[in-house]
């Protein structure tokens, strides 16, 4: 689970690392290698920080990241719940641990206008397959539930990756 | 930049399933990739070029946790009149630290996340916004996170 990992600190070498592979990994048949030459390690050095990062979660994964308009999933639902505080926890591991829910968080309630302090991220091919998946939410989370909205994307504004510009 | 009708075939499809969290980190990652579709090295590599070209995928490679960058993060929500919005979404998409933004059904009817590295704050960028916009700023930084990851199958 990410909550339980704590922060560790990067030095210089892995920064250089993450400004050389936060775009892609090269596209050849030995990407890390070439990785390696690019900012003067060697090649074993650099596995072997990259697998650290990805143990201590640095690094979430290592993998291909779909473009989820592509392939059809269209709906994309920030499901917000008001659940008791002294539970919250509890709560969001199960939730986040659903093979559906891709975001999970604990966040600030602003009351009176805001009293939610759980967020589950869902995405579907379409509204009523998210509804489909923030009802199995809320079967999972029982009868605490005090209040839940589902607030739909109608509009990208901005979409950029976070990139780290200094080093 | 999306190309909305290309046909994926089997094999694409294996491969964005089985490999949207475990690119191995070895010599000849494609390589080894390539043994378990049942195709070559090379293959594997001009699919995944072709997938990144058609905007079927976004990204190959590593995914960082923006926590551990040295910078703070935080997600905020607005309550912007109809007739302002475009104005206001083009002010708020201005300053670089504006990530992401979206428009949602809701009476908080815009959200963003707010990325700054270590020369400026989360905090900062808020007060800004509020003046430059004149519209308060709901501030949501995560207090626990307890999950991140999708994983969408084809």
């Amino acid at each position: 689970m990410n909550s339980a990992k704590k922060i560790t600190k990067i030095d210089k070498i892995d920064r250089l690392i993450i400004k050389a592979t936060q775009g892609g990994l090269p596209l050849c048949a030995n990407p890390y290698d070439i990785v390696a030459k690019d900012i003067g390690i060697d090649a074993v050095e650099l596995q072997n920080r990259m697998k650290n990062m990805l143990d201590v979660g640095i690094i979430r994964r290592i993998g291909l990241v779909p473009n989820h308009y592509a392939l059809g999933y269209i709906a994309n639902g920030m499901s917000v719940w008001d659940v008791p505080d002294d539970q919250i926890d509890i709560l969001g591991e199960r939730i986040g641990a659903l093979d559906f829910v891709s975001h999970c968080y604990n966040r600030p309630r602003h009351m009176p206008d805001w009293p939610y302090n759980l967020f589950a991220m869902t995405h579907g091919r379409s509204r009523d397959e998210v509804e489909e998946k923030v009802k199995s939410i809320a079967k999972e989370l029982g009868d605490v539930v005090r209040d839940v909205q589902i607030l739909y994307s109608v509009r990208i504004l901005k979409k950029t990756g976070f990139r780290l510009k200094n080093i | 930049m999306v190309n909305k009708n290309y046909q994926l075939d089997e094999i694409d499809k294996s491969l964005i399933n089985q490999y949207q969290g475990g690119i191995p980190i070895c010599q000849n990652p494609y390589a080894l990739m390539g043994e378990e579709l049942g195709i070559g090295e090379k293959d594997v590599i001009e699919r995944i070029e072709n997938l990144l070209t058609q905007g079927i995928l976004s990204r190959a490679g590593p995914m960082y946790n923006p926590e551990y960058l040295g910078g703070s993060l935080s997600l905020a929500a607005m309550i912007v009149p109809d007739d302002i919005y475009d104005t206001i979404a083009s002010k708020v998409n201005a300053y670089p630290e504006i990530s992401q933004n979206y428009q949602r059904q809701h009476i908080l009817n815009m959200w963003f996340v707010i990325a700054c590295d270590d020369k400026t704050s989360t905090k900062e960028v808020i007060e800004k916004i509020e003046t430059e916009t004149g519209l308060k700023i709901y501030n949501m930084p995560k207090i626990r996170e307890y999950f991140v990851g999708l994983y969408l199958k084809v």
